[in-house]
């Protein structure tokens, strides 16, 4: 009863309220719809805001469409939930399409009729996708990319497909391309003009990108017309002007976009003749009391198809509101940075050199995919612009070298010559205040350094919550952490990165104490050097120090764990584990394989061979994993680790004992590492290779630790990296015996556990690193520190302490209690559900929350 | 999917809205600083021990992120002094003073009062 007075109450409010409030209609509800919302509501609480939005669910990121495929769901890429709406006051209708606009009387009407009435209203009615008019564009297997329904149908669609192309290689046909990759298909991309990216980026660079582009799998055709979408009912071909052909089972359309003015249009407001409608420098359409902003709109000849400048006409939109036109829409600059299907590609300020006297410096690296070309100003004084394929690392920088015209180096070329990030913070600070780091959200040096200085904002979060930079996009991420960080240490800030709130060390300092110290567990770690309870950052990570130091095996302090550390198996979507055993080097009898075979088989395991040459088994619930594990061990098997940030394989090539190639036996020397290394436990996994002879073909030098074989010894390469930066490994030594080469490997392990912060990877590690692959080279290599020795005993004493931990717990009847669901019951989870797929069973998929 | 519903229906509780104290498990089988899940007719319940506090806190299983049965096998700890639980799939965090999220908007999860007499572990429901 009590709940529904106080409803009441505030419902007769905001009644009361509205009487005297203003009402604005938003019409759209996309990106730039719900900005105009977000910064009208943070300025003025003075208007009654009422939001029609055509697609069925509020605003959502459409930037980041293409995550949806991988993994992604429809709730991950709202940008509000509705319960954000209705703390605002803010009335939302989805599925509800304006359809009229009645000026003289200010009424919209919608498809269902509905007629409301407006003081303003703001068109943020977006854009559609431009399909051109070819034959046989309606055929099924014809898709455009633009909102989630079309993800849908896609995805839907793709099921019983093979071959799909998208036409157009602009930017967002390039990201559908990820997306139909993505799905599993042989992706074709169809591209009129003689470039990729026409609009961004040179012939050069086009070049350079769709080699980067066809080394992933994706062909590349430009310089094509499409005359016929052929086939019989559903599409089957699509025929070229050139008189050739190509065969898919589906196509996705993204050639441009068409600004949604027809609504506009209709109620005689002012449009291009190319579509769009007319805005002033104030957002204002040609009737005083209808704004649009967005895709939509047209300023000065040009559609803004990026978020960036839709973002900027909300704010000047939501100023107008409040009688503030202090700041207005002057066109904006279409510099843009992004990562396509893994490459980085930008292009920034005069990106094509059109500029009078302009000269271009290029450097064309076709081995590593690299194109990088900057213009600069016939007197050398100023970057005006250029375009970056490859390696973007250095955009945030050129980019403010153009806006704020910071004047050039005395060897301009020095700038994109080398790797240049070691002069990025000298950079940031020639910045001027007033340089915008964040495009999307229009933050600049001078507010971060004022939250910073001022507002005493001391964390990245802190500074994404106060000023909202690195919200939109994400891009200027980096820039402001740098600037963070710059400011902090001018302020006299030690910036010192501590594990958490409840231990004031880094993770080095830690290492130290708990060695000096002899502390062996977290909570007498938490007494003398810490405060409160802990959390879920300093456990693991003390953990995984505590068994680099100790190797006393994790099952000790299983609450401390990470939950896979904890269950010494891999957490798999649905709740169920994964379990790994060890196949060191990936060699296997067959009589093992059997019975790998044969258990996988009894407990109705999912098996998939992992890419570092062992058989992953997905599916066990927590209560088989001591059954599974005592009938592995039983066979033979150990452990794994592929649960534990620790020594995951060490993968090789059959080398000399087989290949006529081969110039070192390679198998025996990686099974020779792994079983010294197994159950190393460090700040992050690690892997490592071997190959046999310069082929390379374990691809050693993409791992933590790679070894290839030369005719004289071998050649130790460290650092590496696959994921989502992928790194090679960096030549650390050549043709050392195996004796020399596996102690430096003890010693570069060591280092890397005793040195690296938590959850850094090898090859990040070394970037930090000062004096880089030189001076970890003067560690290992000539021992200039002295250290050699100990680093070599360190490891010793951990290898000595070697058990598997699954053995111990398969023998411990109180360790494999610990294995079950209930505490107080044996049944298992009644809510596990799997599907089946090419005969084997799957997981069900994630559940969508049921609120929204 | 049903119990997801049911647990939904249930409100935040209180001790004195507590019908049934419903005896879970003897204290010495829970881990210290730690969790296990406690079956209740339909319903998954996550009880956690914070010896170091000698506290006891209990709230859903479930994690309302992703729908999974899980937040038993979460890390717990505090912060600011409020003691909370790790989801161990994405590492959403969730007070379980208060049930809310604490870094994400995710929805709240339901707490449950609990209690420890003669060396066992209570929960208490309102039926």
């Amino acid at each position: 009863m009590k709940k529904c007075t106080y409803n009441y109450v505030i419902n007769l409010d905001s009644l009361l309220k509205s009487f005297a409030m203003q009402r604005v209609i938003v019409v759209g509800n996309g990106m730039v719809g719900y900005k105009f919302c977000e910064k009208l509501i943070a300025r003025s609480r003075e208007y009654e805001i009422i939001v029609y939005g055509e697609e069925p669910r509020p605003a959502y990121d459409r930037v980041h469409l293409s995550s949806f495929f991988s993994g992604s769901n429809a709730d991950d890429l709202l940008l509000a939930s509705r319960a954000w709406y209705v703390e605002n006051n803010i009335e939302l209708y989805t599925s509800e399409l304006v359809t009229s606009i009645n000026r003289e009387e200010k009424t919209v009407t919608t498809h269902l009729g509905k007629t409301d009435h407006y003081d303003c209203l703001v068109l943020a009615t977006g854009s559609s996708a431009f399909v051109p008019p070819i034959e046989g564009v309606e055929r099924n297997g014809v898709f455009v990319y633009r909102t989630i329904e079309d993800l849908h149908q896609i995805t839907e669609y793709s099921k019983g497909a093979k071959v799909a192309a998208v036409m157009g290689g602009g930017l967002l046909g390039l990201e559908a391309a990820k997306a139909l990759m993505d799905l599993g298909l042989k992706t074709h991309v169809i591209e009129f003009s003689p470039r990729l990216m026409p609009r961004q980026i040179d012939e050069d660079g086009s070049q350079v990108l769709a080699h980067k582009l066809t080394q992933l799998g994706i062909s590349i055709h430009t310089n094509k017309g499409t005359r016929k979408v052929e086939g019989n009912g559903k599409l089957e071909k699509l025929e070229f002007t050139d008189g050739t052909s190509l065969s898919i089972d589906m196509l996705v359309i993204s050639a441009g976009i068409r600004p949604r003015d027809e609504l506009a249009k209709a109620s005689g407001l002012c449009v291009h003749a190319r579509g769009g409608i007319v805005i002033d420098e104030n957002t204002r359409t040609s009737d005083p009391a209808i704004y649009a902003i967005g895709e939509a709109a047209v300023y000065n000849n040009t559609v803004f198809g990026l978020v960036a400048p839709g973002y900027e006409m909300a704010e000047v939109a939501a100023r107008q509101f409040t009688g503030d036109s202090s700041k207005t829409f002057n066109g904006f600059d279409m510099s843009t940075k992004l990562k396509l299907i893994g490459v980085d590609v930008a292009s920034f300020g005069d990106a094509f050199g059109d500029a009078l006297g302009s000269v271009p410096i290029i450097i064309h690296d076709r081995r590593n995919g690299i194109y990088k070309r900057i213009n600069i100003s016939e007197d050398g004084k100023l970057l005006l612009g250029g375009i970056l394929i490859g390696d973007a690392s250095q955009y945030n920088l050129f980019h403010q070298m153009v806006v704020n015209r910071i004047p050039l180096p005395a060897q301009p070329e020095s700038l994109i010559f080398g790797r240049g990030e070691a002069d990025e913070g000298a950079g940031l600070k020639s910045l001027p205040e007033t340089a915008q780091i964040c495009a999307c959200e229009n933050i600049s040096k001078g507010d971060l350094v004022f939250h910073i200085s001022e507002k005493n904002v001391t964390t990245l979060d802190g500074l994404k919550e106060n000023t909202k930079a690195c919200t939109g996009c994400g891009g200027c991420t980096p820039m402001v952490n740098d600037i963070l960080k710059l400011t902090l240490e001018s302020l006299g800030h030690t910036v010192k990165k501590t594990l958490c709130e409840h231990f004031e060390y880094t993770r080095q300092e830690l290492f130290d104490l708990i060695k000096v110290k002899k502390i062996k567990t977290y909570d007498s770690l938490l007494n003398v050097q810490g405060k409160g309870d802990g959390c879920e950052v300093c456990k693991p990570a003390v953990a995984s120090l505590l068994a680099s130091i100790w190797n006393e095996p994790i099952t000790h302090q299983p609450t401390i764990q990470d939950t896979n550390d904890r269950y010494l198996a891999n957490i798999q979507k649905g709740g169920t584990y994964s379990v790994v055993p060890r196949i060191a080097g990936g060699e296997i009898t067959p009589e093992k394989l059997m019975a790998i075979g044969r258990i996988a088989s009894k407990y109705n395991l999912y098996t998939k061979i992992t890419g570092g040459q062992r058989i992953d088994m997905f599916g066990a619930r927590v209560d088989q994993l001591p059954e599974i594990w005592e009938e592995l061990i039983n066979e033979g098997f150990e452990s794994g680790h592929a649960y534990g940030k620790a020594l995951r394989t060490i993968k090789s090539c059959v080398g000399s004992t087989w290949c006529r190639y081969g110039v070192q036996d390679s198998v025996s020397y990686a099974i020779f590492i792994e079983n010294r290394y197994k159950g190393l436990r460090a700040p992050h996994k690690l892997k490592g290779a071997v190959s046999g002879c310069i082929r390379e073909c374990a691809e050693a030098q993409s791992k933590d630790f790679g070894i290839i074989a030369t005719e004289k010894g071998w050649n130790l390469y460290v650092c590496g990296n696959g994921g989502s930066r992928p790194q090679h490994a960096r030549l650390l030594v050549n043709d050392v015996d195996t004796e020399t080469c596996t102690r430096l490997i003890d010693r570069f392990l060591m280092f890397y556990i005793q040195t690296a912060d938590p959850l850094t990877r090898t090859a990040t590690w070394l970037n930090k690193m000062e004096g880089g692959l030189e001076y970890l080279r003067e560690v290992i290599v000539n021992d200039s520190l002295g250290i050699g020795d100990q680093l070599e005993k360190n490891m010793t004493e951990l290898i000595a302490h070697y058990e598997c931990e699954w053995k111990k717990v398969v023998e411990s009847k109180e360790l494999r209690s610990q294995f079950s669901h209930f505490i107080n019951s044996d049944e298992t989870d009644s809510t596990l559900s799997f599907v089946e797929m090419r005969g084997q069973k799957y997981p069900a998929n994630w559940k969508s929350s049921p609120q929204q | 999917m049903e119990i997801v519903k049911e647990l939904k229906t249930y409100t935040e509780d209180n001790t004195n809205g507590v019908k049934i104290w419903f005896k879970a498990a003897r204290v010495i089988d829970f881990p210290e600083n730690g969790g296990a899940c406690v079956k209740y007719k339909g319903l998954q319940i996550a009880v956690f021990n914070f010896s170091r506090r000698k506290e006891w806190y209990a709230c859903q299983n479930l994690c309302p992120h992703k729908m999974q049965m899980v937040l038993s096998r979460g890390m717990i700890g505090s912060t600011t002094g409020e003691p909370k639980v790790a989801c161990p799939f994405h590492k959403k965090t969730f007070s379980l003073q208060t049930g809310n999220c604490l870094n994400a908007e995710e929805e709240n999860i339901s707490i449950f009062p609990v209690k420890v007499e003669d060396g066992f572990v209570y929960i208490g429901f309102t039926r």
